[in-house]
């Protein structure tokens, strides 16, 4: 690739890096929305136990 | 649990703004790399998680220190000490290292003081706090690291491919960055085999200060040993140096993911120690009720 005139046809490899950077932002998101979601379901679990 | 602070609602909103204008400078403002074409644009996001990664780890030792000082009289010259340190030593590098590349080197180097001034600031804040406090702060400081350095790691194979014609190599960095990721990886797993919250606060901090040495190590591998990693910030072997070859509008976009990616992490830590502190208070209604 190094020996060339035009720039290497690399447009796939580049989808996949943003692909893996957005994908593992949104999972961990996700993650972070539905622990706290969960938290929540226990809160009021807690708060229905204690009247 | 409180509402969120309408500073982290706005946090929130100028994070994903902001994410949006770095992924449009990637795309849309920043010239193809002539050599390896559009895969260049990973650099530039490759680069801000790995310094973000670096940064939550970094936080996370800080935070052990402080877990460990509880209890212990009045601790704060302690801590003050250490951030003076850590301040120092960064200043201390960043001017040994700008008789290469001064401009690179300075922001670098003023983003990490920025980083340890703010965390010095939010200590003095927070004033007399017990060690679980800070155990939460330093769980969320490792957790978010290893989601950037997981990102890192993997963008750099994906470059690599092309680049190297491998996926993975033995080179320094890229053993060293893995090793880091799978020490802090290991301390989420042995943390679940804990029960006693102040016996897995004290184990987390010796753990997370003892697995920081794995941190400068991958940052200075590059330097350390022969390495065919590219060299963004300081380089000494002439054949490494100008391996990025920015141009200034790559460099604005590089720079720019930069601070970018530092704001996302102090938005996502944030985030990140309000959902620790919610857990940590069901748990204990739950204990209660169980009693």
């Amino acid at each position: 690739m190094f020996f060339q005139d035009a720039p290497a046809e690399t447009t796939g490899y580049m989808i996949l890096g943003y692909v893996v950077i957005f994908g593992t932002m949104a999972t961990y998101l996700l993650s972070m929305i539905t622990r706290w979601r969960n938290l929540k379901k226990d809160q009021e679990l807690l708060d229905e136990m204690d009247k | 649990m409180s509402p969120k602070p309408l500073a982290l609602k706005i946090l929130d909103w100028l994070s994903l703004i902001l994410l949006a204008v770095a992924t449009y400078l990637v795309f849309f403002y920043a010239p193809m790399e002539r050599v390896m074409g559009n895969v260049q644009r990973v650099f530039y996001f490759h680069v801000a998680t790995g310094w973000v990664g670096y940064l939550a780890f970094y936080a996370a030792v800080i935070n052990g220190i402080l877990v460990l000082k509880q209890g212990q009289g009045n601790s704060r010259p302690w801590n003050i000490i250490a951030w003076i340190t850590g301040v120092i030593g960064f200043l201390a590098y960043g001017m040994y290292r700008s008789r290469e590349i001064a401009a690179l080197e300075g922001i670098g180097v003023g983003l990490m003081l920025v980083a340890s001034f703010s965390g010095g600031i939010g200590y003095g804040l927070s004033r007399k706090q017990d060690g679980l406090h800070w155990d939460v702060i330093g769980l969320a400081a490792v957790e978010l690291g290893l989601v950037f350095s997981f990102i890192n790691i993997v963008t750099g194979a994906i470059w690599a491919r092309p680049a190297w014609n491998t996926w993975w190599t033995w080179d320094p960095r890229l053993v060293t960055a893995t090793i880091m990721e799978l020490i802090y990886f290991a301390y989420m797993m042995l943390r679940q085999g804990i029960e006693n919250p102040l016996q897995r606060a004290r184990f987390g901090a010796v753990y997370a200060i003892l697995g920081f040495v794995s941190v400068p190590l991958s940052y200075f591998s590059i330097s350390i040993w022969r390495s065919i990693h590219p060299v963004v910030f300081g380089a000494e072997n002439p054949e490494a140096k100008a391996s990025p070859g920015l141009t200034s509008d790559m460099r604005v976009v590089f720079f720019f993911s930069l601070i970018v990616f530092t704001i996302i992490f102090i938005d996502l830590f944030w985030n990140r120690i309000r959902l620790g502190h919610f857990t940590e208070k069901i748990a204990q209604r739950k204990m209660e009720s169980l009693s």
